[in-house]
């Protein structure tokens, strides 16, 4: 359990963090999204007591973190992965972990196991370990005092594909034993597989917020492309149908496509009808959240946006 | 929602513990174990060369206990200054404070590990004068006293854990390892070499300069009362001022 509650960081008369409110709750992942510098980890920082707020309060397990008397032993934190002692062996980073949670350091072997560092490389000093053995041994860190509540900041930074997955299940398994999971990332797909309650940031501030289903439900809309594209138009409008945005061109070579507001079958009959020669027919892609999501991260590209309706960004906004 | 109970919640760790850890902290990285085998190796060395170059009767074991010392004096501090800004420099702050929110508690922690380390250190020396004082007679080198008066136990005892604490200040006080180090090495010799050539000054750095207030402490003669009130004096300078105030900054700073 974590609540968020209007906090708020300014460094003088720059607002890095305002207003931010949220609620993580037990059993399930929140993904806490944003572009970088967008506030994400100054808000974790201050949930965890590093960073003094301006103002507002954030309490986990009902209480200010730093009143936890031994907080190690009820949150987990990985706030930077980098952050480690060069100088010390994987193995003793956690076997120092254990003895200061008052832990057995048998913990210690266990967690090398469960992150897969056993062997070889717990011996090795950690400023030997790239960064996604650095992420590996973070989570096990935060996971040496047995935690319920677990507080990530872009742990599959440095991950490859199959230790994304790795985590993916571990913080699935994690919140279904009733866990709190609060984890952060930059890029929409790494935290949609996992999360159950997306936070959007942008900012500093809370730009959409809600359970995935809510922020990427299919919104009833068709993408279509077909070998004519001016054909298939002529054809969906004299159907009745509202061609709500143009797709570009795909970089195999198909034309220009359309996202029809009617269900699939509908656009297939309309083409049918007119003969068009189909290409793609499949429903759009989930909601505003993920066009919010590019705008904010930049990373449309450029000329990609024929006729986006204006209304798109703010149907998620709340 | 369930509230934690805090009544039923694990306690925090006890003071004894966290100075435990911190002393691990101290010599569990690699940089950590070269210093103090250096440190060690320095001690061993100022008694073996003093055992072959000085003459029999020079050779008590009180002198070469002080000897022993004067390695440990130069270079203790630095590993009081590494075991603060190490938390900086690596950024392990991220976890130490995130495990113990209470700022200051880990500082304490800190110091005692540095009074711990001293006081080993100490008693190395007392090992290596009597080892020393001991091999020194077999070869016929060493034909002085055998007895280490208790008061230049204690004295020398309070020099290297005030020496140690100076660290341990500066660090918290800079929290960045190159500036700390810098400032502790040139910031006495600065004030000695200034204390000695400036005449209105050249009283007060008798008080305020720690390397000549804690030079009567060295000796086998038992230190005067003015000689302690100058030591406490450059103590209240160097360690007690430097550590109120990393304290008050360690407190209110943002840890990132």
């Amino acid at each position: 359990m974590i609540e968020v509650e209007r906090l708020t960081k300014r460094y003088g008369p720059a607002v890095a963090v305002g207003d931010v409110s949220f609620a993580c709750r037990p059993g399930t992942v929140t993904g806490f999204l944003g572009p970088n510098g967008a506030g994400k980890s100054t808000t974790m920082r201050m949930i965890c007591g590093l960073t003094p707020a301006s103002s507002g309060t954030a309490t986990v397990l009902g209480v200010p973190f730093r009143s936890l008397p031994n907080p190690g032993r009820h949150v987990g934190v990985l706030l930077d992965a980098s952050a480690q002692h060069a100088g010390r062996t994987g193995r003793e980073t956690l076997a120092l972990t254990a003895r200061l949670l008052g832990v057995p350091s048998s913990r210690a072997d266990e967690l090398l196991e469960t992150v897969g560092l056993a062997g070889k490389p717990a011996g090795r000093r950690v400023g030997d370990y790239s960064l996604g053995m650095r992420q590996r041994l973070g989570i096990a860190q935060a996971l040496v005092g047995d935690p319920s509540v677990l507080i990530l900041d872009e742990p599959a930074n440095g991950l490859d594909p199959e230790g994304i997955y790795w985590m993916r299940t571990l913080l699935r398994g994690f919140a279904d034993r009733g866990g709190t999971v609060l984890l952060s990332s930059h890029l929409l797909h790494e935290v949609e597989a996992v999360a159950d309650t997306l936070v959007v940031i942008a900012g500093g501030r809370v730009v959409a917020s809600g359970t995935k289903s809510e922020l990427l439900a299919p919104t009833g809309r068709t993408l279509v492309r077909a070998l004519d594209p001016a054909a298939l138009y002529t054809a969906l409008v004299s159907a009745g149908l509202t061609v709500i945005r143009r797709e570009p061109p795909t970089s195999d070579g198909t034309g220009e496509g359309f996202v029809v507001e009617a269900p699939a079958e509908a656009v297939g009959r309309a083409a049918a009808a007119s003969g068009a020669v189909l290409v793609e027919l499949r429903q759009a892609s989930g909601g505003g959240l993920e066009e919010l999501f590019l705008t904010l991260t930049g990373r449309q590209a450029a000329g990609a946006v024929p006729s986006v309706p204006s209304s798109a960004p703010q149907e998620v906004l709340r | 929602m369930t509230v934690l109970d805090l009544t039923q919640a694990p306690a925090r760790p006890p003071l004894a513990r966290l100075a435990l850890v911190e002393l691990r902290k101290m010599t569990d990285t690699r940089a950590g174990r070269w210093l103090l085998a250096i440190i060690a190796l320095a001690a061993a060395a100022a008694v073996a060369v003093f055992i072959g170059v000085r003459p029999a009767d020079e050779q008590s074991a009180g002198q070469l206990f002080g000897l022993s010392q004067i390695g440990v004096g130069l270079l203790l501090p630095v590993v009081g200054i590494l075991a603060v800004t190490g938390e900086w420099s690596q950024r392990t702050a991220l976890t130490t404070f995130a495990l113990v929110p209470q700022r200051l508690r880990v500082l304490a922690a800190k110091v005692l590990a540095a009074v711990v380390l001293a006081s080993g250190f100490v008693l190395l020396g007392l090992a290596l004068a009597w080892l020393g004082r001991l091999v020194g007679g077999v070869l016929g080198l060493s034909s002085g006293a055998w007895g280490i008066p208790l008061h230049a136990i204690g004295s020398l005892l309070l020099v290297e854990i005030a020496t140690a604490l100076i660290g341990v200040a500066f660090g918290t006080l800079l929290m960045n390892t190159p500036v700390a180090i810098v400032l502790y090495f040139v910031l006495p010799t600065a004030w000695t070499t200034v204390g000695s050539m400036v005449k209105p000054l050249r009283n007060a750095s008798a008080w305020l300069d720690t390397n000549r207030a804690f030079e009567p402490l060295n000796g086998e003669t038992p230190a005067t009362g003015t000689e302690w009130a100058r030591a406490g004096t450059a103590v209240a300078l160097w360690l007690v001022v430097p550590m109120l105030v990393g304290a008050y900054r360690l407190l209110h700073r943002e840890v990132k």
